[in-house]
């Protein structure tokens, strides 16, 4: 398991390449890369603040319960903080798995809890305003579709 | 006791600072923070609505009404949005 919480930029495909390698017994790998998108066609930057210490155990908590829930190998998480400009990457996940199922919905499960769970706050900034990213009602519903089962 | 409070993204913004310690008999969290709206008005105007703070208690997500026994850091901020 890999958690890395960085200001520096990545290239996620080097870090997919180098998950990957090594595994002999898994049959599926999914990747989730976020970026950084200008909505209103005015974005100077995209700020992230987080809570260094709190941050890395929050991920590595919502990672172990990953590995519970799924029948997975590996779990990666790299999440930037500081300031971003439009398209740069900000974060990604990536699982591995023997059968792509489980690859794929710890994948989501980890996009679900980081958005709501982990430590982090965006601000976006244009040369108008300069505003925190409210946090979405459906975001948080978006939990509850991992309640109970 | 002496406890480490921090804040963070609009919280921090509207109290002027990141961290700070606080020297309190504060038995929960919301006893707290019922004490640090009495100290100044950007306190009063931080905590104004609490549906929108979240707070962790050395650094695990808790609730307003946790207790503080034993607690050494207590932070503030907004829901998050990463991702």
């Amino acid at each position: 398991m890999r958690i890395a919480v960085q200001a520096d930029s990545f290239d996620p495909g080097a870090e997919l390449t180098r998950f990957a390698a090594g595994h002999t017994d898994q049959g599926a790998i999914v990747s989730f890369s976020g970026l950084v998108r200008d909505v209103t066609g005015g974005l100077e930057a995209m700020q992230i603040e987080h809570y260094p210490g709190m941050t890395e155990r929050a991920i590595e908590q919502i990672a172990f319960q990953a590995k519970t829930r799924w029948n997975l190998g590996d779990v990666l998480v790299i999440h930037r903080y500081g300031s971003l400009t439009v398209g740069e990457i900000i974060m990604m996940v990536a699982t591995t798995a023997p059968h792509r199922t489980d690859a794929f919905e710890a994948a989501e499960y980890l996009m679900d809890y980081l958005k709501s769970r982990a430590p982090f706050w965006k601000k976006e900034v244009t040369s108008q305003s300069a505003d925190w990213v409210a946090a979405k009602d459906e975001d948080e519903d978006a939990l509850s579709r991992w309640d109970g089962s | 006791m002496k406890l480490q409070v921090m804040y963070f993204a609009w919280l921090r913004e509207r109290i002027g600072q990141g961290s700070e310690q606080v020297e309190t008999d504060a038995a929960t969290v919301a006893e707290l923070v019922a004490e640090l709206r009495t100290r100044e008005a950007r306190y009063d105007l931080a905590f104004s609505d609490l549906s929108a703070v979240r707070v962790a208690i050395d650094q695990e997500l808790t609730d307003l009404d946790a207790s503080l026994d034993g607690a050494r850091e207590v932070a503030f901020f907004p829901p998050m949005t990463g991702g």
